[in-house]
């Protein structure tokens, strides 16, 4: 084909470098804010990319407040514990429905595809999750959003996808179907899985609506459900402490945003690779 | 599937006691339905939880909607409270801020399908134009992290750039202009709504119109270039055609949605630009109901719009399979 000519190269060049920075520059604005100082902050007029004299005084007022760290605490909790519930829960339904001869399983799959096309709404949720007494519990922070459809077709299919011969030679050498799971199938899935587990892990660490919904004491908030408060409605986090440190605003509430940000962006590069392969055995071919 | 096993005992007894799996295929006709229950059962135990949580939390809520058709009181619960026919339906549709909530969803809707449909498309048109692997894999890593991020997070980010005390207001003071705060104006609240939608999920939205590209045979571009087809024609011709599935796809569970335009971001910004503009039809319902416990006609609003929602994702998939495309569920099982 033919070269490409250099104006169209310039052009795409510029396009490309627009749209980094426009993801880029907000990001690092943010983590660059939470270790500013307030004449920086004033000097550029919000957000700051590169302070002159950075300082941890943001991070010491967001730790030493106790609601941050209190809510760090529960969304981490709620992250790992949910996480793992609905990996178990989807894997073993995934695998379960990857075999077409089960008995039913057509029927399942339909029960759970066809969740994809309503959703009970807002007021059937929650005077459930009232009637089974969930209500102002952790609990009801993972439950009710616990199996993702989407993830369930993502795994299944990747299932399926697996060569044939292996479950037969499992089956031979005299593996039941938990131990063919177990031995030989999760093993292989490993990149999927990374996958799966790291969108039920994203999902799980922002939600907020659930906690909006369901919990009552604001002692029980997750990391987001502060942030709400503290960020965008623009409440003081320092509630009568000791104050030695005097951070201005703008920089703790961008100490908090970067201190929720954080652990995705800690996963994110090792998981990175997976994405494409993962999702599109399942999206795709699913 | 089914391995050899020609001596097979003929004793039924025996084979079930021993045979490592029966060949399927014959002898599935042959096992009644307990008996299958009883092969499968590892396999129906591992369903059972995955399962049980799709009946408990999707199915099971439906028949809370009775509330819609009752005058709803948490104390008396389901079985105690006065049953009302259709009138929580009535106030609904007599209610102005249940059609200004609905006209909000649609303008909503509408600037968000045409503003931001078009740009994953876009832009993975661009991404796959990039010939260096390394450099398209660092530009792909980045636009695809802000999908990670959570909302609460990113309507700060951008209260932080456009809000009142933010970047672009400053901006534009010491040019000389007038103050501007597009977060707390009703009139660009459904852009703002796409600029955020933009920035979050444009990325991510390429993973799937890249693949599709892929899928694209290669054969077809070099045929052309040699009957002579420029650039932009092999886009037009070759390109969008080999798109156009996935496109269609892409296009019919957004029009599903349509009455779901982004509920949890809707919610953080709502109170900055006022119920004007910013009640849509969930909104409406969670203020409603859990806000001021008119649990009923909160009901029948959700309701109705569940309805529509999933009458519109059904209809347009039937529509996709009259035009010959594969359309969503039976792509969705394979």
């Amino acid at each position: 084909m033919e070269k490409p000519t250099k104006l169209g190269l310039t052009g795409k060049g510029i396009v490309i470098v627009l749209v980094v920075a426009m993801v880029a520059y907000p990001l690092l604005g943010v983590i660059g804010t939470s270790f500013a100082s307030q004449t920086d902050i004033i000097k550029s007029s919000g957000l700051v990319l590169w302070p002159s004299h950075p300082n941890l005084d943001a991070y010491r007022t967001v730790f030493t407040g106790g609601v941050v760290t209190r809510a760090l605490l529960v969304s981490f909790g709620v992250t790992v514990f949910g996480t793992a519930a609905s990996l178990l829960c989807t894997i073993g339904m995934a695998y379960g429905l990857s075999r077409r001869d089960v008995v039913g399983s057509r029927f399942i799959l339909m029960t759970a595809l066809f969740t994809m096309l309503f959703n009970a709404g807002v007021i059937p949720n929650f005077l459930l999750v009232k009637e089974l007494g969930l209500y102002n519990t952790f609990a009801a922070l993972v439950l009710p959003t616990m199996v993702s459809a989407f993830n369930l077709v993502v795994l299944r299919s990747f299932f399926m996808n697996l060569p044939e011969e292996l479950y037969d030679a499992a089956k031979v050498d005299g593996a039941g179907d938990f131990r063919v799971l177990i031995q030989v199938v999760l093993p292989l899935s490993k990149a999927v899985l990374a996958v799966v587990g790291l969108f039920y892990a994203v999902s799980y660490w922002n939600a907020y609506f659930n906690a909006l919904l369901y919990l009552g004491d604001a002692d029980k908030w997750p990391l987001p459900m502060v942030l709400r408060t503290f960020v965008l409605q623009g409440q003081s986090l320092a509630e009568g402490g000791a104050g030695e440190a005097v951070a201005p605003q703008q920089a703790v509430q961008m100490a908090v945003l970067v201190v929720a940000v954080v652990p995705i962006l800690l996963v994110y590069p090792f998981l990175q690779r997976y994405f494409t392969k993962g999702v599109l055995t399942g999206a795709i071919k699913g | 599937m089914a391995e050899t096993a020609p001596t097979m005992p003929l004793e039924k007894r025996r084979k079930q006691a021993k045979a490592p799996a029966p060949p399927v295929v014959a002898a599935q006709r042959k096992l009644g339905l307990w008996q299958r229950i009883r092969r499968d059962k590892v396999m129906l135990l591992l369903t059972l939880p995955g399962l049980l949580y799709f009946v408990v939390f999707h199915y099971v809520p439906l028949i809370g909607y009775m509330v819609a058709f009752q005058d709803y009181q948490p104390y008396l619960g389901y079985m105690h409270s006065a049953w009302v026919g259709v009138s929580n339906f009535t106030a609904a549709f007599a209610d102005p801020d249940f059609w200004s909530a609905t006209g909000n969803t649609l303008k909503i809707a509408v600037v968000q399908l045409v503003l931001f449909f078009p740009v994953p498309i876009a832009l993975a048109l661009l991404l796959n134009s990039i010939v260096s692997d390394k450099l398209r894999r660092f530009v792909q890593s980045v636009v695809y992290l802000p999908h990670f991020i959570g909302w609460v997070i990113i309507v700060s980010i951008f209260q932080q750039i456009l809000g009142g005390a933010g970047l672009l207001p400053h901006v534009l003071e010491s040019l000389g202009l007038p103050r501007y705060d597009m977060m707390t104006d009703p009139a660009a609240f459904p852009w703002l709504l796409a600029l955020q939608t933009m920035w979050k999920d444009a990325g991510w939205g390429t993973i799937i119109i890249l693949a599709a590209l892929l899928s694209i045979d290669r054969g077809l571009y070099e045929a052309s270039a040699i009957d002579g087809a420029g650039k932009w024609r092999r886009l037009w011709h070759v390109t969008l055609p080999g798109l156009s599935p996935v496109i269609i796809l892409l296009l019919i569970l957004n029009l599903g949605n349509i009455l779901t335009v982004g509920f949890e971001q809707i919610l953080l910004q709502r109170d900055a630009v006022g119920a004007g503009a910013g009640e849509v039809l969930d909104t409406y319902v969670y203020f409603h109901g859990i806000k001021d416990n008119a649990w009923g006609v909160a009901a029948a609003v959700g309701l109705v719009k569940a309805v529509i929602g999933t009458a519109l994702v059904i209809g347009a998939n039937k529509f996709a399979h009259r035009l010959g495309h594969e359309g969503v569920y039976r792509g969705a099982d394979r």
